[in-house]
């Protein structure tokens, strides 16, 4: 161990005892975290697949729910989460450019928009508790025919949205702990990895919504 | 005398190793040390097996008569948590969370794995997801069978089977982080002179591993909270009455669940590769086979779930797919069997323990996956569903093949965890009556469903009593074989005679080059590697020429 003492001189910020070097840290950690983007693909996966399978079952029942979707709310908070994105990039940038005013601006900017979005989705959940839509004992569908097939859909669209908006929530906090570092200067354009590994979380959570808002609010809306 | 031939403990003390760096609890409890965090999964899973397995013993004695001995919500519910104990914790996280976590890091050259707090992490989650599991069973257990089909599970059983699928759900988030703490210290941190065609084919076996881990875990986690939201809400997305789809429930399951098995038995395959080579001073014949058959597994497992479908409703066509990809899985086990056969063909073959447990798998695996294959043809898997033919099956996999390859693994390497040998002559005869005790519960087992006796039923009819009291007397002896090494590791772990550096003049990083046991950061000296993995030829040359 004395070896690795005298041949590790200068200790660059933020570099773990067991890493060689910055830039395998760097590597690990990013190959990590698109491990676990990968993890999350398969676990949204499952929820996409049952989607697709009850969609081919039930085309009718499908698209007469998407009737009673709010389609303006989520093409607004669909624009949120492409804005939250680019504020995200823009922080990813100034992170490597070492400057800290604007790595707080773009951090504080992309978790309002994040707040606005879950606000707008509680705008959304809460229509559909005053119109009966949640399933369960108390959900009520005003075509007869399609009752049980219309609570497996917004079963599913609670389930998707709501998987969404908890990684939402999650990716929120992780952006309050970042601010956190950021103002007590804990990054520099030498060491920012926690800053670009969770704004690929945070480009992940984006990219599932805009697979949720065509898939729940747009297919069969106009039929 | 005794001195002479053992140093003073005093001596032994005194360079300093993972173990004796620190003996408070906080050292333990808070330490991201790899080998102290596979230590910790030791204990534990140990734990949870004979948890499990007193479940089985519980099962065996209803079993010894043809009316039972429970009743019969009792026998459904030991049933149930043998299944969920034995597959969710302790199977799956058997040899990578212990032995793939101790040696790994060693084996590729690296003071720790990648992301240490993320493996502290992992061991936390598992524990949490034990109380959950166990509060289930204090509560009064939960009588689904381990798969948790729907909608019996979501409709239709009384017991607590959201407690113990938030379990399950939460440990497969310790098994992903496993995995993908594997995959990135095998990518990303191998030292100089490790390539990947130098990589110990135990590391290739935890690549496979950790991919499956990584690609199936969170579909079960889904499919569980799709499960725990529907036995709240009851919506029907799994209750056919309500227009859902049972068979969906089923697809999703046996998405994850079929994988899974593979990741029970590579990590199996992967420590039988080095007690073969090790104990016929042999390079394994064909690395890249044996390599590129751990990956081969990994693709195929995804891919032929649907062989536990085809009873239950699946298209024909569907299930003549999966009938086939599910005997191409064969074919990269098969592989690797023979290429362990020819590595130990005019290899000079010793009978150490390690190497027994190594025998005993190879036959044992051969067994259960050549009866794997009269399951995937259709028309026999019709005659045999549910019933004992398919227990039988599973467990020579399982436990004939993956817990003796587990057994196996920790006598290897227990030299290297504790610093001491173990006593030969007792872990021989332990090998043994395990071998003995496993054939006589499970033979009989694959008769007993060959002639219809059906699986998960407490009561069975009087013909079948013979071939019960086998099973159960198997099963007594079986369970002896496990209590004696927790006997005589527990004694030599204390009062065993200390191992030098390489006890079984093995290959590989963690013995030639890591100190025995080894210190925090693995190496001495940064580890350097300038041979192919298995060189034991290398070896006899020097010897010859010198």
């Amino acid at each position: 161990m004395a070896d690795s003492e005298t041949a590790v001189a200068v200790h660059p910020p933020g570099l773990q005892h067991h890493f060689d070097d910055s830039a395998q840290q760097l590597e690990s950690s990013t190959l990590g975290m698109w491990v676990f983007l990968v993890t999350e693909i398969m676990f949204f996966g499952g929820m996409f697949a049952s989607y697709t399978i009850y969609r081919n079952l039930f085309p009718e029942a499908f698209a007469s729910t998407s009737h009673y979707m709010n389609v303006t709310i989520g093409a607004i908070n669909t624009g949120v989460l492409i804005c939250s994105s680019l504020t995200m990039v823009l922080a990813v940038r100034a992170a490597q450019l070492g400057r800290k005013n604007a790595i707080i601006l773009f951090l504080v900017l992309t978790l309002i928009l994040g707040l606005v979005f879950l606000s707008l989705k509680y705008v959304e959940y809460h229509e559909k508790w005053e119109d009966h839509h949640i399933p369960g004992p108390g959900f009520q569908y005003a075509d007869p025919r399609y009752f049980h097939q219309a609570q497996i859909l917004f079963y599913l669209y609670f389930a998707m949205t709501g998987m969404h908006a908890i990684h939402m929530i999650v990716g929120a906090g992780l952006l309050c702990t970042l601010i956190g570092m950021a103002v007590r200067n804990r990054f520099s354009a030498e060491w920012y990895t926690p800053v670009e590994m969770i704004g690929l979380y945070w480009h992940f959570v984006d990219i599932v919504w805009i697979f949720l808002f065509p898939l729940l609010y747009l297919i069969g809306h106009t039929s | 005398m005794s001195t002479l031939v053992q140093p003073h403990p005093f001596d032994v003390e005194t360079k300093p190793n993972y173990l004796n760096v620190d003996y408070g609890w906080k050292s333990w409890l808070f330490t991201t040390d790899h080998k102290r965090i596979a230590l910790l999964y030791l204990f534990s899973i140990t734990a949870f097996f004979f948890v499990g397995g007193g479940f089985a013993v519980a099962m065996r004695v209803n079993l010894l008569f043809p009316d039972g001995l429970f009743d019969h919500d009792t026998y459904n519910k030991m049933f149930t948590m043998h299944g969920v104990i034995m597959v969710f914790f302790f199977l799956v996280p058997s040899i990578p969370a212990t032995l793939g976590n101790f040696l790994i890091p060693i084996m590729v050259g690296s003071r720790d794995l990648a992301f240490p707090r993320i493996n502290l992490l992992s061991w936390y989650i598992y524990i949490v997801a034990g109380i959950f599991t166990l509060g289930a069973v204090v509560r009064g257990g939960v009588d689904t069978g381990w798969t948790f089909y729907a909608p019996f599970s979501t409709t239709y059983s009384n017991t607590h089977v959201i407690l113990a699928a938030t379990g399950v759900f939460i440990s497969g988030f310790s098994s992903i982080l496993t995995g993908l703490n594997f995959i990135v210290t095998i990518h990303k941190m191998r030292c100089p002179g490790m390539t990947w065609s130098r990589l110990p084919l135990f590391v290739w076996s935890h690549y496979a591993t950790s991919l499956i881990q990584v690609l199936g875990t969170p579909v079960i986690a889904i499919t569980l909270v799709l499960l725990g939201l529907e036995r709240v809400l009851h919506a029907g997305i799994f209750d056919p009455n309500l227009g859902g789809d049972p068979i969906l429930f089923q697809h999703l399951f046996w998405f994850y669940s079929h994988p899974a098995v593979y990741i029970m038995i590579l990590p199996g395959m992967a420590v039988i590769s080095e007690l073969v080579a090790c104990f016929s001073r042999k390079a394994v014949f064909g690395y890249a086979f044996v390599a590129f058959s751990s990956l081969g597994i990994a693709v195929l497992s995804f891919v032929v779930w649907g062989h536990h479908l085809f009873v239950s409703g699946q298209s024909m066509y569907a299930s003549m797919v999966f009938s086939f990809l599910s005997m191409a899985v064969a074919v990269p086990s098969a592989i690797k069997v023979f290429n362990w056969t020819a590595t130990m063909f005019r290899g000079s073959i010793s009978w150490d323990t390690p190497m027994l447990y190594a025998f005993g798998f190879i036959g044992l695996f051969t067994i259960g996956g050549l009866t794997g294959l009269f399951l995937a043809t259709m028309a026999v898997d019709v005659h045999v569903t549910d019933t004992y033919f398919v227990i039988a099956h599973f467990h020579y996999v399982m436990v004939g093949g993956m817990v003796m390859a587990y057994m196996g693994g920790l006598h290897f390497w227990f030299p290297k965890i504790t610093g001491r040998l173990y006593p030969e002559t007792w872990a021989k005869f332990a090998a043994l009556v395990i071998f003995v005790g496993f054939n006589l519960t499970f033979f009989p087992q694959f008769i007993l469903g060959y002639l219809g006796m059906p699986r998960r039923y407490a009561t069975y009819a009087v013909e079948f009593h013979t071939l019960n009291v086998m099973s159960t007397a198997g099963a007594s002896i079986l369970g002896l074989g496990y209590i004696l090494p927790m006997i005589y590791f527990a004694w030599a772990w204390r009062k065993g005679p200390l191992s030098p550096q390489n006890p079984w003049k093995a290959k590989g990083l963690e013995w030639e080059q890591s100190p025995t046991p080894p210190p925090t950061f693995n190496f001495d000296h940064p580890p350097v590697v300038t041979e192919p993995a298995y060189n034991y030829a290398g070896d006899e040359e020097e010897v010859t020429h010198g």
